[in-house]
């Protein structure tokens, strides 16, 4: 049920590849929604539909060989899925914004970073290269970088892991879009420079309003720079509601199980982790009724046979899984 | 499987690392045609050592030098200067010189069998063409164990002692997920029964469960074997579980060794603390309430390292003196060594 100021809102959306394997269903009916100005989590292991979810929602994954045998992605009174490649284009990098875990691989290394920057003001603002290149070093100034003048003329390669992140935060956030989309932003810089970063995504988002939807494996980053989140497994949202609610009341056993499997460094001394036995599933051939009954300790007869419905535990907060009780 | 240890070596350590140096030389080009040679001080003056059966964690992010450090103690790299001893024998000296580099001598490719390591990438260091059999039958037949049913039946063994299959000898690596491959590279280290394992980012490339899947199964064989072990890696919550001792380092050196409890709660090191407030915890109560030290700035170039004490640029007590002077390693109470200035006041 969208709220007044949900900027961005996911219904139903399934996303399945045509392999020689099958059909792999990457994401099997998936909601989610994000509100201005609020970033979303959304936690989950390899495989689990996170990224592919959120490229969906900007027509970022080629179909074929992909499909969508249902979904919807509400986005200024208009469905994104049914968008042609060219209204997509208008609104990507201007509207909707991404950044992805290695910036390495999503700047151009033939192009300096001025042309790189400048670019989106030219072609979404019809802005001239002096005003967009005045912008650009502006908001290089405002993610951090320094001496911004003489670095706006160098080649990514010139920049440090951290250094060339906030290049591409900066670049995503040039024409201030409503909704950005951070794929493990972090994941590949060390644990001083990721502190850096989430900083400033938060500081962004509190000084422009924009609604973030934060990718990421790590329930630490989850826990740090999350209003809400959404876990994920095997294709499905498993658990959501707000980030306080879910870490104090983990209702879902995969959620359980993936809290009791992160290592924190304020445990006392001697204490172990509870791995959860077995590997995910293959999305090509996904086990019967609840893909993740073959590694839960708590499944019955009903959860090999059907998909567990969405319990509601409060207005805000839900999880699908039979072993959930919902309150009276 | 592991020798039982000599009388004269109970109380000495199975390993001891003194003022280790390693340095990589490289090109520097200024522009075209003009290139001159200068060298990376990767690892620079590091000291330590770790008793039979202990496992001492080495953390810093990329770059510190703890990857390198590992290689250097495993002879995979040859140290610049410093004295690696593995019980008892200075490893130094059983490298010889042919022609004008040098390699392994005889004696020491004779230890190997004794030192192994576990590798980061477990998609990387298992040779695709082999059957998990032949794997792990490298290094038995390396080390004269021929083949035949009782070398069979000890892969079998081995590969029920990391929790597989022992069914999996005839397959290959890509039939099996990334941490069933770190498995099999864990139950290569140990096929020889070495005495010191050095586990490079062993759970890095995993996800979070099957990271937890790997720890305790490390947790278990370390009990279980007696295993000594040098655990490197960037998570310091991960590191922590499994060490006895903690060595942080930065820009080649170690700044801060103490006990795995005295490093997360009594740290002293203003950077050990900055790393330690820097990691995440899964836990948002935590994370509203937590003074974060962020640090600024990036970690320099270890090729253009800076004056006095390397963690000087980003050091939010910095001193006059910390610009000038590099501060020794000084023990501030038993066991617990620090490399910092305004702590000798």
């Amino acid at each position: 049920m969208p709220v007044a100021d949900t900027v961005l809102s996911v219904h139903d959306l399934r996303t399945f590849f045509r392999t020689d394997d099958g059909i792999v269903r990457a994401v099997d009916g998936v909601s989610f929604s994000v509100r201005r100005g609020e970033t979303l989590g959304i936690v989950g292991e390899s495989g689990s539909g996170k990224s592919v979810a959120c490229l969906s929602a900007l027509g970022l994954v080629p179909r074929p060989p992909a499909f969508h045998p249902s979904g919807e992605v509400r986005y200024g009174g208009r469905d994104l899925l049914a968008l042609s490649e060219r209204e997509l284009e208008h609104l990507r990098g201007n509207r909707l914004a991404m950044i992805f875990q290695d910036p390495l691989t999503s700047l151009n290394p033939y192009l300096r970073v001025s042309r790189q920057l400048t670019e989106v003001l030219e072609v979404h603002r019809g802005a001239s290269r002096a005003e967009a290149r005045r912008a650009a070093m502006t908001m290089l100034e405002r993610v951090g970088i320094p001496d911004p003048a003489r670095r706006i003329d160098q080649y990514p390669h010139q920049f440090s892991g951290g250094m060339r992140q906030r290049v591409m935060i900066a670049m995503a956030l040039l024409c201030e879009p409503e909704v950005l989309f951070a794929d493990e932003p972090t994941t590949a810089l060390d644990v001083t420079i990721q502190a850096q970063i989430l900083e400033l995504i938060a500081e962004l988002r509190h000084s422009l309003g924009t609604a973030v939807v934060l990718i990421t494996h790590d329930l630490g980053v989850v826990a740090g720079s999350t209003d809400r989140v959404a876990v994920m497994y095997a294709g499905r949202i498993v658990e959501t509601g707000p980030t306080a609610a879910v870490f104090a009341h983990p209702q879902h056993p995969y959620t359980r199980g993936l809290l009791a499997s992160t290592p924190r460094i304020d445990t006392p001394l001697g204490s172990r982790l509870e791995a959860i036995p077995g590997l995910p599933p293959d999305l090509a051939h996904l086990p019967a009724g609840c893909p993740f009954h073959p590694r839960c300790s708590q499944a019955v007869d009903r959860c090999r046979t059907e998909y567990p419905a969405v319990i509601a535990l409060s207005m805000v907060h839900s999880a699908a899984c039979w072993a959930v009780e919902a309150p009276q | 499987m592991m020798p039982p240890p000599s009388p004269t070596a109970t109380n000495r350590p199975l390993l001891e690392v003194r003022d280790l140096a390693v340095r990589f030389p490289i090109t520097v080009s200024d522009g075209w045609l003009a290139r001159r040679q200068e060298e990376v001080r990767a690892v620079d003056g590091v000291s330590f050592s770790v008793q039979r059966g202990e496992t001492l964690g080495l953390v810093g992010e990329s770059g510190c030098g703890k990857s390198t450090t590992g290689r250097a103690i495993l002879q995979l790299i040859r140290p610049a200067a410093g004295e690696v001893v593995f019980d008892g024998l200075p490893l130094d000296e059983l490298w010889v010189k042919r022609g004008r580099s040098w390699t392994w001598g005889p004696k020491l490719r004779d230890l190997r069998r004794r030192m192994q390591m576990i590798f980061q990438d477990p998609f990387a260091s298992l040779n695709p063409r082999m059957t998990v059999e032949a794997i792990l039958a490298e290094p038995l037949r390396n080390f004269g164990i021929p083949s035949g049913p009782e070398r069979r039946a000890q892969i079998q063994s081995l590969l029920e002692t990391v929790g597989m299959d022992p069914r999996a000898i005839r397959r290959y690596p890509h039939e099996f997920s990334g941490g069933q491959r770190q498995r099999i590279g864990i139950a290569r280290a140990l096929a020889l029964g070495p005495d010191l394992i050095v586990a490079d980012e062993p759970i890095s490339a995993l996800d979070v469960s099957i990271q937890a899947q790997i720890l305790t199964l490390l947790q278990k064989l370390r009990a279980d074997l007696g295993l000594t072990m040098l655990f490197i890696a960037h998570d310091l919550a991960a590191v922590r579980l499994i060490s006895d001792r903690i060595a942080v380092m930065y820009l080649g050196r170690i700044v801060e060794l103490a006990d795995a409890t005295v490093i997360v709660s009594a740290a002293h090191h203003p950077y050990t603390k900055a790393l330690i407030s820097a990691v995440p915890a899964p836990d948002p109560v935590t994370e509203k309430t937590r003074q974060r030290i962020v640090l600024e700035g990036e970690v320099p170039s270890p090729l253009n390292p800076p004056s006095g004490c390397p963690f000087h640029t980003r050091c939010p007590l910095r001193e006059d003196r910390c610009i000038r002077e590099a501060p020794l390693l000084r023990e501030i109470a038993p066991g617990h060594t620090v490399a910092c200035h305004l702590l000798e006041r």
